[in-house]
């Protein structure tokens, strides 16, 4: 097999850039929040070739392989690290590019798939292959390591116990945050790209505000008897969710999207990630959130707590908990390392 | 766990106007109390952030202790009241990631209660001691079969690309 027909290791003859766009653990929302750039897709494609993009390419990771260091100027890179074979592709894209974007909020802090960080390997092959409804496994099969064909052994990666963001597996030169990255912030990176305006390496590309500084609503002093859920209440459209009772993340959550949510009567869920300054971003909420609850009295914050937020952790780490101080919740030890495969003995 | 030689570390946060002064007070009336508590002043428990307490824990403290005016008592009226209701609702979370709810504990200490001071650090120290160490990061370390499968990969895909070393 030939490995030099991508392309990659030539020089870009046109004086385009070249452009990669990787998915790991995520939903391809990040894919399909590029191409609502519209018309402008055709300005993207003027300015870089795009050498690896498995969903709109045919390139294969060996092409990749193939490259120079360096190779691709930008690489897009969506998604949470949650096999070796995610981290693998991290490290080679990481090798082969000389900007690498954490495109999207898995890559930047976990996610959706984060929230698996309150389980483990175990439990979630226990859901996925046995427990649900509509799964149908009588012999209770389960992915293996290793499994022999007659060509020879077929391998699949290792599925970690837990969901690592891209910063936590590679070195990263900027954040675009958002599930997805609005088409405008995509936009405002690509043209910061092409104009070569940049910011310091390491910084998120993205406003330093807040969603409530985007936010319409009138604000006034906030004391909280009850948190409510969105399902109990029709929120009035003037006034500020969280004084309403109505966990809304606006406060740290970083701008960028337009205060979309709130401004059709549902609350900031904190899609956009931390604000600059913020290190944990459920822990700032919690405060904020915690310290207008509306009692001195420990028994009654407890009951306000357990009655209004029934799940604090998902409430406030929804997007975050990966790239949060704790990371995951505590992970029971293996007693030995062979278990890494469970299942495989009960087919 | 707790006749083995296991030490844990805590991080106290303690309020400048009357906990500070407190842990002062044991020092200077020679209470006797385990050496294992680092004291940290802020100037209210009001400003103890629950990401203080959470990145302590992530970063090698096995306990932590927050300590403040009584109740009335705050210098800034409510900092307190603050730091009780963020307490609360901290202890959720705790059980949420299986952290232990003996490790973290709010205590009200006045300017005048040196005894107190020694005795809740000696009580933390106890219960943490029993509890044994956190060791957090630990959590999130895939096991020795990371590297390994990395390897596997490249390996696999030098193969199917016939590269010849």
């Amino acid at each position: 097999m030939n490995p030099s027909n991508a392309g990659g290791a030539a020089p870009a003859a046109n004086g385009k850039g070249k452009l990669a766009m990787y998915w790991a653990a995520s939903c391809g929302g990040c894919e399909i929040a590029v191409l609502a750039l519209n018309e402008k897709i055709l300005d993207v494609a003027a300015a870089f070739d795009i050498v690896f993009w498995p969903v709109v390419i045919d390139a294969k990771v060996r092409d990749v392989e193939a490259m120079e260091d360096g190779a691709i100027d930008v690489c897009l890179f969506n998604g949470s690290i949650r096999t070796s074979e995610q981290e693998h592709m991290a490290h080679l894209l990481r090798r082969k590019s000389k900007v690498l974007v954490a495109f999207g909020s898995c890559a930047c802090e976990g996610c959706i798939p984060g929230l698996a960080n309150l389980s483990n390997r175990e439990e979630v092959f226990q859901t996925v292959y046995h427990d649900t409804p509509s799964t149908e496994n009588p012999q209770g099969q389960r992915p293996q390591r290793e499994t022999p064909v007659p060509e020879g052994t077929l391998h699949l990666p290792v599925f970690y116990d837990s969901v690592h963001t891209l910063e936590q597996m590679v070195p990263v030169d900027y954040f675009l945050p958002g599930c997805p990255p609005e088409a405008e912030r995509i936009w405002d990176a690509v043209t910061a790209i092409l104009e070569n305006k940049l910011p310091e390496p390491g910084s998120v590309i993205g406003a330093d505000t807040s969603v409530c500084d985007e936010c319409k609503r009138k604000r006034s002093e906030k004391r909280i008897k009850q948190f409510k859920r969105t399902w109990q209440v029709w929120p009035d459209e003037e006034t500020c969710l969280l004084e309403q009772g109505i966990l809304c993340c606006g406060i740290s959550t970083r701008a960028g999207c337009g205060a979309r949510c709130p401004e059709v009567n549902s609350p900031c869920i904190g899609c956009y990630g931390p604000n600059n300054g913020v290190r944990d971003c459920g822990a700032r909420l919690m405060s904020a959130v915690a310290s207008v609850i509306d009692s001195n009295d420990p028994e009654e914050v407890d009951r306000i707590i357990h009655q209004g937020i029934p799940d604090p952790v998902g409430s406030f780490y929804r997007f975050s908990l990966a790239a949060s101080a704790l990371r995951r919740r505590k992970l029971e030890k293996r007693e030995t390392a062979t278990e890494q495969h469970p299942g495989e003995t009960d087919r | 766990m707790a006749d083995t030689q296991f030490e844990p570390k805590l991080v106290g946060f303690l309020c400048r106007w009357c906990s500070y002064t407190g842990a002062d007070l044991a020092g200077t009336s020679r209470k006797e109390y385990p050496p294992n508590l680092t004291p940290l002043r802020v100037m209210c428990s009001g400003r103890v952030d629950p990401t203080f307490v959470l990145h302590a824990l992530a970063q090698g403290a096995d306990g932590v202790l927050i300590a403040g005016c009584h109740p009335g008592d705050c210098h800034y009226k409510e900092g307190n009241y603050k730091a009780m209701r963020r307490y609360r609702m901290l202890l959720e979370l705790l059980d949420t990631f299986g952290i232990e709810r003996d490790r973290v504990r709010l205590e009200w200490i006045s300017a005048s209660e040196g005894d107190l001071f020694a005795e809740t650090v000696a009580d933390l120290t106890d219960k943490v001691r029993q509890l044994g160490p956190l060791n957090w990061s630990a959590n999130w370390e895939e096991n020795g079969e990371r590297s390994e499968a990395l390897q596997a990969i490249v390996l696999e895909h030098e193969r199917a690309m016939e590269v010849v070393r």
